[in-house]
């Protein structure tokens, strides 16, 4: 409404002259409500007693709220409730990683263990963070809008930003170009979501584990020699791979919106 | 407390239903646990009954999106949940709490419950008075900053009342809700229930026959997955006769209803 209405019926509305019809007034509370110029006029209309008691009200009710209890201090690191559950799981891979850099110090003739974990470090955590049996309130998850690749991808992203220090710094110790570590790391953790479309995130990535464990690990061990996957001229690869997989990821975001309760 | 209404919330709905389900089909593992259930449920608090493995959990799940039907279709809230729909937005006006419900065990009744109110997707500013309405709505006000491990069984099962009522959902459904919950928290519940189900639509599952007689409009009564009967719970009463088992008009009416079913699919 962008007519005000005049001072002199302000002033009327608020004696409740009888002459003022009711459509009126009506219309006069109704702009009275988005328009404080104009309760600033009918404030000062009000008769005396009326102020008074408003007054009175106003004390009375500022006296209430200095003697009611205070607002709530909220704490701003509630979700870190959510990540603490995952802290075991992270000392394991930790130690995962400690362990194959100890392993590369102690002999020098087998093929890089750093490497070889590499890939599989982020899995264990990404199965963790999204699995019915580790999550506590996954029933609740499970029904909530922001379920889905929203929040998928937000703990994914916590849990690469607390490895992969871990793994720079074992890269770094043991001296490896960090295309070779950080790469495959990624290109399996978006292997682990994209698949995890289909079969559900902790599947896909035990399946995954298992696979890399089985298909690479075990062959360069007997072998002592290092896969070609591995070599410093696979990183493009690698990097096809990431870019690929986190598109189908991106495309496929649907795929996570039930947390893979119909195969449950 | 009370809250502000806004114009989105008066708005006429476009739908008849607030729940529609035809031919419904749920799996629960490899069993279909429900099977070829038809049923239509509006504004108002309805309760679900039936005996053990009848397919209560399994609907609920299904209709709070945790599983995805089957078979057959399901509408809610005016959309189409059976195919590969976007259910983020049905999700928003849902509340839920499930039979067993599990939490993180650090957190405080007010954090669990705030973040369950970031998790539907509330807007910022709303967070904390709508949390604190749940909470004093289920009788929490005093522990609201206590941690969920120190709380007893009837104290969890109130405070995941308040995370399910939070977003002042529109389709409420609660499993087994009354578990652990004293006589007096009964009752309060019970009021609870009749104000939320004023303007949306409350499914309450339950074994009780009592709790249903008490606190809900409607009944709905299914066996093996299917629907055996709809109706109010005086008309529920009114099934009963002299000869049927039960303390009560209502549990008379259901154990007759539940014979009545056994002997049809038997012939």
């Amino acid at each position: 409404m962008t007519d005000h209405p005049t001072p002199t019926l302000i002033s009327r509305y608020a004696t409740g002259d009888d002459g003022v019809d009711d459509v009126t007034v009506w219309a006069v509370e109704a702009h009275l409500e988005s328009c404080a110029g104009c309760r600033a006029l009918l404030a000062d209309a009000a008769d005396p007693a009326a102020r008074q008691l408003l007054d009175r009200v106003a004390v009375g009710i500022a006296a209430g709220l200095d003697a009611g209890p205070g607002p709530v201090r909220r704490r701003r690191l509630r979700r870190t409730g959510v990540a603490a559950r995952l802290l075991p799981w992270l000392a394991t891979t930790t130690a995962l990683v400690v362990v194959a850099v100890l392993l590369e110090m102690v002999s020098g003739r087998m093929p890089s263990p750093v490497l070889l974990v590499a890939p599989l470090v982020p899995l264990l955590l990404v199965a963790a963070a999204w699995s019915r049996r580790t999550d506590p309130a996954w029933e609740l998850i499970a029904t909530v809008p922001r379920a889905g690749l929203p929040l998928l991808l937000r703990r994914t992203l916590a849990i690469l930003t607390a490895v992969v220090p871990v793994l720079a710094v074992a890269g770094w110790w043991t001296g490896h170009s960090p295309a070779l570590w950080l790469l495959p790391c990624l290109a399996f953790t978006a292997g682990a979501l994209a698949l995890g479309g289909l079969v559900g995130v902790d599947r896909a990535a035990l399946g995954l584990a298992i696979a890399w464990s089985v298909g690479v690990i075990t062959p360069s061990l007997v072998g002592q020699e290092l896969p070609v996957v591995l070599q410093t001229r696979s990183w493009p690869g690698w990097a096809l791979a990431t870019v690929a997989l986190s598109a189908v990821v991106l495309l496929r975001a649907t795929d996570h919106s039930r947390l893979r309760a119909d195969r449950s | 407390m009370m809250r502000a209404v806004s114009a989105a919330e008066t708005a006429p709905t476009t739908y008849a239903w607030t729940v529609h389900a035809e031919n419904l089909a749920v799996r629960a593992g490899r069993r279909l646990a429900v099977n070829g259930l038809d049923l239509a449920l509006g504004t108002g608090v309805h309760g679900l009954l039936g005996p053990n493995g009848a397919g209560k959990t399994t609907l609920m799940r299904a209709l709070a999106t945790v599983v995805k039907p089957a078979g057959g279709r399901l509408d809610l809230l005016g959309e189409n949940v059976s195919g590969r729909a976007d259910l983020r937005r049905v999700r928003r006006r849902l509340g839920y709490l499930p039979q067993h419900f599990g939490f993180y065990p650090r957190f405080t009744v007010r954090e669990f419950v705030e973040y369950m109110a970031w998790l539907k997707e509330m807007p910022k500013a709303d967070i904390p008075g709508a949390v604190q309405r749940a909470v004093d709505r289920v009788g929490l006000t005093d522990r609201a900053d206590a941690r969920m491990k120190t709380l007893s069984g009837g104290m969890v099962r109130r405070a995941g009342i308040a995370q399910a009522i939070v977003n002042d959902p529109e389709l409420l459904l609660l499993d087994e809700p009354t578990v652990g919950l004293d006589p007096e928290q009964r009752l309060d519940f019970r009021e609870l229930l009749r104000d939320i189900g004023s303007d949306s639509c409350v499914l309450v599952s339950t074994h009780l026959v009592e709790d249903v007689a008490v606190a809900c409009t409607d009944v709905v009564l299914v066996h093996e997955g299917r629907l055996v009967w709809q109706g109010t719970t005086g008309q529920l009463a009114a099934q009963g006769g002299t000869g049927d088992a039960g303390d009560s008009a209502a549990e008379r009416g259901y154990s007759a209803l539940l014979r009545a079913h056994r002997e049809r699919v038997a012939a």
